[in-house]
């Protein structure tokens, strides 16, 4: 390929930077290249995120040893930490859908993609090759491994109007990303407290009180032990419809019992509260669980 | 108006008199169209309310405006010859960059002979109508488009600017048409109000672009700027310029080649015949003619083009006439016959406008009073118009056979009643004219002096004469005739409008030129010419003579057969079709226009709409086919703008290392 | 070794990204895409700052990351938003504004 050809080419023009420098960026230029190269071909989503942030480490490296330290660092903060896991919580929320299908529906796409790519890529390294032949870097003054103090004098005083605006532009986009982001459930509107009584008590709803909740006498507060009514029988509404009740003694209530209140329990009183004719089972397959409506 | 009369006065002064600003009694002479139009407007918007009342109200107008235009004219007997003509400026009426026209009348003699003649005549046929229409359902309609007719053609007499008489002018016409259609519900009329429609256009076509040439010489349309500086017009223009506004005049007055609409427009109510198509707004192309008489004045070829349109349409009235046993029709080209003479005379120039102006009052006079004497016989006939039915009506209508026969002496030209002074004069004018033209000009109105004296004969013997046909057929309605005397708020009229057939001419020969002078200039007498003056008077008498005595032998000494004869003289073929106008109009005109109007119609479907509807099928087409680029596929949208971006880097490429 | 070949890798990140652009179709793969070519020029900034001998390359790439972090967090917001309402993070089945 040509573009192989003319990186070695390049590489091969006398060594106008530090040995290390160049040992690093064979190191970490084909990583990025590859990682680069993965993200575009890998089809599950979360590996093109992680192939990116590789490339981005990559490049942060570049960048400190381009004498950027505080770009590379701020690379690797921002872009691999804050972006990229952004990145992947996007792609959690949309999760059923990170994988793309291998059928490309608009017809020539890929090809014409891929011809334009090659062109493009073709097109710069051509011009870059026969512009940029022999460029050294420039003993900069402001250069050097302790930049930050210049960078920082130059972003508050030549470039301080275009730093304000940029600050402004960050404000208003977390504000749009909020608004976007927001559900707005036009379809249901919210009800108040006191809107949702008002409902209760014209009767639109099943039964004016709450559901009983489940477990008796303070013995056990787990879903699967159901209400007892005053009477001692057992509240069928407060049975969960998924999980399977246990057994709970029925206290005697005719018979005041001393023991009552430690809920230990009488084996001639006990009932199966699985009983079929008890408890009306609806189907079980029944993802969510609907208390009211 | 007299702001700018200082910087044109000296040239305005040259050939015009001066303008002075009217004061007193003509102050009040907006009235004079006011009160007519606001009658039309009062009975127009009243509508049924105003049935019981509103002819009353019509007449009343007319006559208040005939009151003022008396003592306006009293009022200016009273002045200096030099100061009578004035002007009134009411208001400005269009301003608009260089065009500037006010709403002003001017006052002068010609103008209040006309309103005299308009609100006098107009007057009593006012109070016929009251008489006439009393039985027909629409009559109050009928008086307030009377009114609209008197207010438009005052404002048509009285401006003092081209295109205020514009505004009459078509006024005019739009009554006219509404009085010819006044039968709504009669085919014929409507047709008949169309055609005098679309004729009477063709002249507002050429009276139209006249005043555009002036316009666009002068940069005025006012009557005294205009004729003041009339000198600095190149003569062809002038040329052009006459020959437009006699356009305009043949329209309007019914002269040949746009005179066939003039006698159907009979088909209208008989008062309206008798006002407007006989005595006031078909002599709006004479007053034209002699109101632009400045212009005329400036060339011989326009003048002698009217003279000749004017004999031509004589000789055709004439020989038409003949023929005809409907009576209105026979009065209808008798008129159109007069007013061949009144053009004729104004085609004489100086020595005829004034006798041309003459003739048209007299005329006013007999042939309103001839109109409402056959309007007097048809309502006692139950509306019909064939002579053939008459007969004898003498004894059955006395006070309308009376009238009738004093209208009719006058228009035959009987010594010394007005049609004598008036018609003789000018038959006198044309045989004064040098070489060919006068033996042309005065031989054809002195030959239809005789043709007049025939069928106006004819008309009487069939009408009031000989035996009574009409005891042996029913009416076209299927009743029986039963003649009789028509009300006094018809016979008044008659006999009001008798006495000017008899008076009028003996009592304005002395006066009336010099009465007109100072509009028209003076009366040019001219001597020599083919036959001298004193010769011409025995032989039109002569020849009327004679064509009365073909009249009693052709038609008062026979008996007239009831039904018209069909084997009739080629001449007479030809009359009974008009002299076939109406074939040539429709095979000239109406024809090619249908013609032309298809290939058009075809050439805008095909050629416009097909070639506009065309480059919008295939914008459309293309745009459908180009929008499915459009694929909403965000990928595909991106692709573009990466090839994009490669084949800039290219081109940028290709620049830098070319 | 000459500072050429950073631009050399950079231009070749670019590259890449825009082909992922164009045959990728999770839209948050194609924002990554986008990334990555922000971070290909990124790397030709730096570069080009270190061959001038000046600051203001380093500058343009730490504002350049600022915009890019700022049009991250909105472009996820609106991918959420997206999937929230069709149940798909593709973006050829968000083709309804079309001829």
């Amino acid at each position: 390929m040509s573009t192989v050809a003319v990186l070695a080419q390049a590489g091969g023009v006398e060594a106008l930077t530090s040995t290390g420098e160049a040992i690093a960026f064979w190191i970490f230029g084909p990583v990025a290249l590859a990682s680069a190269l993965g993200m575009v071909f890998a089809r599950h989503a979360v590996h093109c995120a992680l192939l990116l942030a590789l490339t981005m480490f990559s490049l942060a490296i570049l960048y400190v040893i381009q004498q950027a330290p505080f770009l590379g660092f701020t690379q690797i903060i921002v872009y691999t930490g804050a972006v990229m896991m952004l990145f992947l919580f996007v792609l959690m929320l949309v999760g059923k859908d990170s994988r793309d299908s291998v059928v490309e529906v608009l017809r020539g796409q890929r090809v014409a993609a891929l011809v334009l790519g090659l062109g493009m890529a073709g097109l710069l390294v051509a011009a870059l090759a026969r512009s940029l032949t022999s460029v050294q870097p420039a003993p900069g003054a402001g250069l050097g491994p302790n930049n930050l103090g210049g960078l920082g004098r130059l972003i508050f005083t030549v470039y301080l109007g275009p730093f304000e605006l940029t600050s402004a532009l960050l404000i208003t986009a977390a504000l749009g990303a909020m608004v976007l982001a927001h559900a707005q459930s036009s379809t249901h509107e919210k009800r108040t407290q006191r809107q949702t009584v008002i409902a209760r008590l014209r009767g639109e709803h099943a039964r004016i009180s709450p559901l009983p909740g489940p477990g008796v006498y303070a013995t056990a507060n787990s879903v699967a032990v159901p209400a007892l009514l005053p009477d001692g029988s057992i509240a069928p509404e407060s049975l969960s419809e998924i999980i399977e009740s246990v057994a709970v003694d029925v206290p005697d209530t005719s018979t005041p019992d001393a023991h009552s209140l430690t809920g230990r329990s009488s084996p001639d009183r006990s009932i199966d509260a699985g009983e079929p004719n008890d408890v009306s089972t609806p189907d079980g397959s029944h993802s969510g669980t609907e208390k009211e409506s | 108006m007299t702001t700018t009369l200082p910087a044109l006065s000296a040239l305005a002064q040259e050939a015009q008199p001066a303008v002075g600003e009217a004061t007193g009694t003509a102050s009040l002479a907006w009235l004079l169209f006011a009160l007519p139009a606001a009658g039309a407007l009062v009975l127009f918007l009243t509508g049924r309310r105003s049935d019981r009342w509103g002819h009353w109200l019509g007449l009343l107008t007319v006559v208040a405006s005939f009151v003022i235009g008396l003592l306006i004219f009293l009022e200016t007997v009273g002045l200096a010859p030099g100061e009578r003509t004035r002007e009134l400026a009411l208001y400005s009426w269009i301003g608009s960059g260089s065009l500037n026209v006010d709403f002003g009348l001017r006052l002068d003699p010609l103008s209040l002979t006309f309103v005299l003649l308009i609100t006098g005549v107009g007057s009593l046929i006012h109070l016929y109508s009251v008489g006439y229409m009393s039985h027909d359902p629409g009559r109050r309609r009928f008086f307030a488009q009377l009114n609209l007719f008197v207010a438009a053609m005052l404002v048509l007499v009285l401006a003092n600017n081209f295109v205020l008489l514009y505004l009459g002018w078509e006024g005019v016409g739009l009554a006219s048409y509404l009085l010819i259609g006044f039968y709504q519900d009669r085919p014929a009329a409507a047709t008949a109000a169309k055609k005098a429609f679309l004729m009477n256009r063709v002249g507002d076509v050429g009276l139209a672009l006249a005043i555009f040439l002036l316009w666009l010489e002068l940069g005025t349309t006012q009557y005294n700027e205009v004729f003041g500086r009339i000198g600095e017009v190149p003569s062809g223009t002038v040329l052009a310029v006459t020959l437009l506004l006699l356009l305009g005049a043949c329209g309007k007055s019914g002269q040949f080649p746009l005179q066939s609409w003039l006698p159907d427009a009979m088909e209208g109510p008989t008062p309206v015949s008798a006002l407007i198509h006989a005595a006031t707004m078909v002599t709006a192309g004479v007053y034209l003619i002699a109101r632009t008489n400045p212009i005329y004045d400036l060339t011989e070829t326009g003048r002698l083009v009217v003279a000749l349109i004017g004999v031509v349409t004589l000789l055709i009235g004439a020989i038409i006439g003949c023929a005809y046993d409907d009576i209105k029709k026979v009065l209808a080209y008798s008129t159109v016959s007069q007013i061949g003479y009144m053009i004729l005379a104004v085609g004489l120039g100086p020595a005829g406008y004034a006798l041309g102006i003459f003739h048209l009052l007299t005329h006013g006079f007999f042939k309103a009073g001839l109109f409402l004497g056959a309007g007097s016989v048809m309502h006692a006939m139950n509306d019909d118009v064939d002579m053939r039915r008459f007969g004898g009506l003498w004894r059955k209508m006395p006070v309308t056979f009376v009238t009738f026969g004093l209208g009719y002496l006058a228009l035959i030209g009987f010594p010394f009643l007005s049609g004598y002074f008036s018609k003789d004069a000018i038959i006198e004018a044309a045989f004064a004219q040098e070489g060919w033209q006068g033996w042309v000009f005065g031989g054809a109105a002195a030959l239809a002096a005789g043709l007049t004296a025939f069928y106006m004969t004819r008309l009487m013997f069939m009408t009031f004469f000989g035996e009574r046909r009409w005891e042996k057929v029913p009416a076209h309605n299927g009743e029986a005739y039963h003649p009789h005397e028509s009300p006094a708020t018809m016979t008044v009229p008659m006999i009001v409008l008798a006495f000017g057939s008899v008076g009028a001419g003996a009592a304005l020969y002395p006066v009336l030129p010099e009465w007109l002078a100072p509009t028209v200039g003076e009366l040019r007498e001219l001597e020599g010419g083919a036959l001298p003056h004193a010769v011409v008077p025995w032989l039109v008498v002569g020849l009327s003579a004679l064509g009365v005595l073909a009249g009693y032998l052709f038609v008062g000494r026979r008996p007239v057969p009831v039904e018209r004869p069909e084997r009739v003289s080629l001449p007479v073929r030809a009359a009974r079709a008009d002299l076939y106008a109406n074939a040539i109009n429709e095979s000239v005109v109406e024809r090619p226009g249908t013609w032309l109007t298809r290939i058009l119609v075809y050439f805008d479907n095909r050629g416009v709409d097909g070639a506009v509807n065309g480059i919008a099928a295939g914008l459309g087409g293309s745009s459908g086919r180009l929008r499915r680029l459009q694929t909403g596929f965000v990928r595909s949208y991106a692709l573009s703008m990466l090839g994009g971006s490669v084949l800039i880097v290219a081109a940028m490429l290709a620049v830098r290392f070319a | 070794m000459s500072p050429t070949n950073y631009l050399l890798l950079s231009a070749l990140l670019f590259s890449i990204g825009a082909v992922g652009v164009l045959v990728r179709r999770n839209a948050v793969v194609v924002f990554m895409c986008i990334e990555l070519m922000l971070n290909a020029v990124n790397l030709t900034l730096v570069t080009f700052s270190r061959i001038n001998g000046t600051l203001d390359g380093q500058v343009m790439a730490f504002f350049v990351m600022v915009v890019a972090a700022a049009e991250v967090v909105v472009g996820l917001a609106i991918i959420t938003s997206i999937f929230r309402t069709r149940q798909s993070s593709s973006v050829d089945d968000a083709n309804l504004l079309k001829y």
